[in-house]
């Protein structure tokens, strides 16, 4: 690329050759594509190796506490809607130690992007199982290998309401850009999980294990049809479908709230001190 | 002083009789001290509420009775003994007590005649108000029940006070006072007014008793004055909510009681370690795990001084009564987005759930406060080293820089760090806040002698209870005594204490938990230890008489 960079990066941590550079270019073609002002971007993150991309790339950032990646992002979003909120963050870290704010924000709609690195594993803690991980994968605590059943984040997100849904890999930066981009800019709660290999310790899911499953949906697939969604979500095999698998508009949470459907910013504003006297003077 | 005890079963409108009752006695000019239900749940679903009434306002609740309203005839059975000599019971005519002190009235009879049978306890409060000697008049009457009942209702419970009100003649001496002018409300609610006068622009939590009224109070009113309150999914949510909320630039608080804040805890270091500013509240209950749900305990200090992993500064603040909730409140506001830290506010079933009578604050008075702005050129770093420890905060959207939070140790842009220097520097300069926070501590209040005999020390609620015995001990002719009441708990404010305890022949702590916490608390951070306790846990707030009791029987030990 030619153009000067509106997105400076920093020096990463992570190893050569890990599927979290490909999300990281993705995010900036993605962010640079959609002409954003980095200062009114806002990237948060948990912990983890993924929730890091936040300390990564210049613009507001909160790598909080892990799991927690979610909570602050869509109460950012709440009382500033002029910001645009995104979350790169792990998939133990939304699926699992986070499970809970996963399931709730889907239902709270807020209009927030959530990209879910997943590497199928802990990475950060050197390689244990993740609810995505693959039943019978060995790990240093798995040794006998994962006994769960692994968890489908995109069937999960599809059955409890979620208006956009989609799948990426992080071998295909330019394809996972246009998904992001458009998780950016639809309104409402957008979940994008992202295949994403990681060189030292998911020795079965491999850059090539994904790359030679993973085929793009392409106009064919009617993204909102929700049943057909559920079919593509359903795929994990010698076929994976990565694209939107499912877009439909509804209100987002600030929209449909009383007194945010206005506009109204919260960030910085103060309260009338008559109302206080006035609610206060009723008691009397 | 009078004490009333309006006692039924559940669904007999023992709420609503006391909300009205406190209403005609305010504008009576009477003060007013309202503790509802405090032994609830015995069996049956029994309610009830202490109403203690006066010339000058009460600290807190007693329970010697003066009057006794008795839906039912359980309610007579178990407080009868508590009534004094010259003390009324009120029952229907169904009662069989023999007791001198008990008038049957045929609240049914009445208000059946009247259309409608449940405004029977709107005959016996229009009786009580007589037996106390408090006017009634059907156009005062009107609008304090059309308060608490559906418009339809009004009328005929208007009618059915009124009724008994001439059913019976004045039996006590009236009592007037300087109060109708005043506030009358919960500590709950004097806490969230205190947050709106503060400009809390988010709120969020996860219901738990005895802070759910926050929340609902909050929600009441958050279209009208402009703030948000969302539930959360958990306590864990609620406290990351308003870490983004607070982050983003909106004035944030959550609340809980001690199992939610258990799980706020990894948050509130998120607030220490990304100096995030932050209220938190933590209505204190009988622990541990689910414990005593609607009593009351004062058992968290310790736990919340030192919850979470690591060493940040934070300050604590217990709550003493209704106006101080107020105050303090906003207070807390001030201190979090000053240091921009994490600020707790304790406070207890016994103050959330009381109501009380306190004059009108002014929010006018009270500032909302704002991030300090950066000052100077050159790039804008969110932790920057300043001499003070407290570094320029822009909020996300402000194009002079970017504003990050790191939850890891972090340099003065907020990027990971793994470099002993750097480490050291930051520690310093989040530690260093604690000096300068410690010239803003409040000392506690003193009451009573200025040269104890016995100096009695309490905290938060303890308040109340601690006036009144600290009064009727110096009444009497025995040791003279003083008390401090301690509202900012941490840092331990040291100054007034050092000189009471010296001077002072025997100390006592006075508190609501089994191990003496403040006590402990004093002692490591002074050196100063107790010479005797005076604790309670059973869920049940003592009383001023209580203390003074067993201050007495520990007088000179
Ligand atoms: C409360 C808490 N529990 C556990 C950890 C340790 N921990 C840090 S990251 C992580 C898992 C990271 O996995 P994932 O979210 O998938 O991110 P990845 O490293 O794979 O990118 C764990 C268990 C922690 N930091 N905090
Ligand atoms: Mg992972």
């Amino acid at each position: 690329m030619t153009q000067q960079h509106i997105y400076q990066t920093h020096e990463t941590a992570w190893c050569p050759g890990c599927g979290n550079f490909g999300i990281l270019e993705a995010l900036k073609m993605a962010l640079e594509g959609l002409n954003l002002d980095p200062h009114d971007v806002v990237i948060l993150g948990g912990i983890g190796q993924a929730p890091k991309t936040p300390q990564y790339i210049e613009c507001n950032s909160f790598c909080g506490l892990h799991g927690r990646a979610v909570p602050p992002a869509v109460a950012v979003k709440m009382v500033n809607l002029n910001l645009k909120v995104i979350i790169n963050s792990g998939d133990g870290d939304s699926y699992g130690e986070g499970g809970n704010h996963f399931l709730h924000n889907i239902r709270r709609n807020v209009d927030i992007a959530h990209f879910v690195h997943d590497n199928q594993l802990y990475a950060l803690t050197k390689g244990q199982a993740s609810p995505t991980t693959m039943e019978g994968m060995v790990t240093p605590v798995q040794v006998e290998g994962s006994m769960s059943i692994p968890f489908n984040p995109l069937l999960v997100a599809l059955g409890t309401g979620a208006g956009f849904v989609a799948r990426g890999f992080s071998g295909r930066p330019e394809h996972l850009a246009g998904l992001m981009k458009r998780a950016i800019s639809y309104r409402g709660y957008a979940l994008v999980d992202i295949f994403q290999n990681c060189v030292t310790f998911n020795k079965l899911n491999t850059y090539a294990w994904y790359n030679s499953r993973v085929y793009e949906l392409d106009d064919s697939h009617d993204t909102s049809d929700l049943a057909a969604a559920m079919a593509l979500a359903s795929q994990f095999g010698e076929q994976i479908p990565i694209g939107v698998l499912y877009e439909k508009p509804q209100p987002d949470y600030n929209s449909r709230h009383a007194q945010l459907s206005s506009g109204q910013v919260l960030a910085g504003r103060d309260n009338d001190p008559e109302v206080v006297a006035r609610l206060m003077r009723q008691l009397v | 002083m009078y004490n009333l005890l309006i006692g039924g079963a559940a669904g007999q409108g023992v709420d609503t009789i006391t909300h009205v009752l406190e209403r005609f006695i305010k504008h009576a000019g009477c003060g007013v001290f309202t503790t509802r239900d405090l032994m609830s749940r015995i069996r049956g679903g029994h309610n009830f509420a202490l109403l203690r009434f006066g010339q000058t306002a009460p600290s807190g609740h007693d329970d010697r009775l003066d009057g006794l309203i008795a839906l039912n005839e359980e309610t007579l059975a178990l407080h009868l003994p508590s009534l004094d000599p010259q003390g009324f019971a009120l029952t229907g005519l169904d009662s069989d007590s023999q007791d001198p002190r008990v008038i049957k009235l045929d609240s049914l009879g009445i208000a059946k005649s009247l259309g409608n049978q449940r405004a029977a306890g709107s005959v016996a409060l229009g009786a009580a108000l007589k037996l106390l000697g408090i006017p009634f008049t059907r156009e005062a009457a009107g609008p304090i029940f059309a308060r608490y009942l559906k418009e339809d209702l009004v009328p005929v419970n208007v009618q059915a006070a009124q009724a008994g009100h001439e059913s019976v003649s004045q039996l006590k001496k009236p009592l007037q006072g300087p109060y109708d002018g005043h506030l009358l409300l919960s500590g709950a609610q004097a806490l969230c007014f205190g947050a709106m006068a503060a400009g809390l622009q988010f709120y969020a939590a996860y219901p738990m008793s005895p802070s759910t009224s926050i929340l609902e109070h909050l929600a009441q009113h958050a279209g009208e004055v402009g703030y948000l309150v969302e539930q959360a999914e958990d306590e864990i949510a609620a406290i990351n909510m308003a870490l983004g909320a607070s982050y983003a630039g909106a004035r944030a608080m959550t609340g809980t009681s001690g199992g939610g804040f258990s799980l706020m805890v990894e948050g509130l270091g998120l607030a220490g370690m990304g100096e995030i500013p932050l209220v938190v509240v933590n209505a204190m209950r009988p622990g541990p795990a689910t414990g005593l749900p609607t009593r009351t305990e004062q058992s968290d200090l310790r736990f919340v001084i030192s919850a979470a992993q690591g060493e940040f500064p934070r300050m604590v603040i217990a709550l003493r009564n209704h106006e101080d909730a107020f105050h303090q409140t906003a207070r807390a506001f001030e201190m979090a987005e000053k240091y921009q830290i994490p600020v707790i506010l304790l406070t207890d079933q016994y103050l959330q759930e009381a109501t009380a009578t306190i004059p009108l604050p002014n929010p006018y008075h009270i500032r909302q406060p704002q991030p300090l702005p950066p000052e100077g050129k050159g790039e804008y770093a969110r932790y920057r080293y300043t001499k003070s420890g407290i570094s320029p905060r822009i909020l996300p959207g402000d194009p002079r820089g970017f504003s990050a939070v790191d939850s890891d140790e972090h340099d003065e842009q907020g990027r990971i760090i793994e470099d002993a220097d750097t480490r050291v520097k930051m520690m310093d300069k989040r530690m260093g806040k604690l000096a300068l926070l410690k010239k803003d501590l409040q000392e506690p209040e003193h009451l009573g002698e200025k040269e104890p005999d016995i100096l009695l020390i309490g905290w938060g609620s303890m308040d109340g209870p601690l006036r009144e015995a600290v009064d009727l001990l110096n009444a009497g002719e025995g040791p003279r005594v003083g008390a401090l009441v301690f509202g900012d708990v941490w840092p331990l404010p040291e100054r007034r204490l050092r000189k009471y305890a010296q001077q002072a022949k025997q100390r006592i702590n006075v508190e609501q938990n089994y191990t003496g916490q403040l006590a402990q608390l004093i002692r490591e951070q002074t050196g100063i230890a107790m010479d005797a306790s005076v604790l309670k846990y059973d869920g049940r707030q003592l009383t001023g008489a209580q203390i003074a009791d067993r201050v007495t029987k520990e007088a000179g030990k």
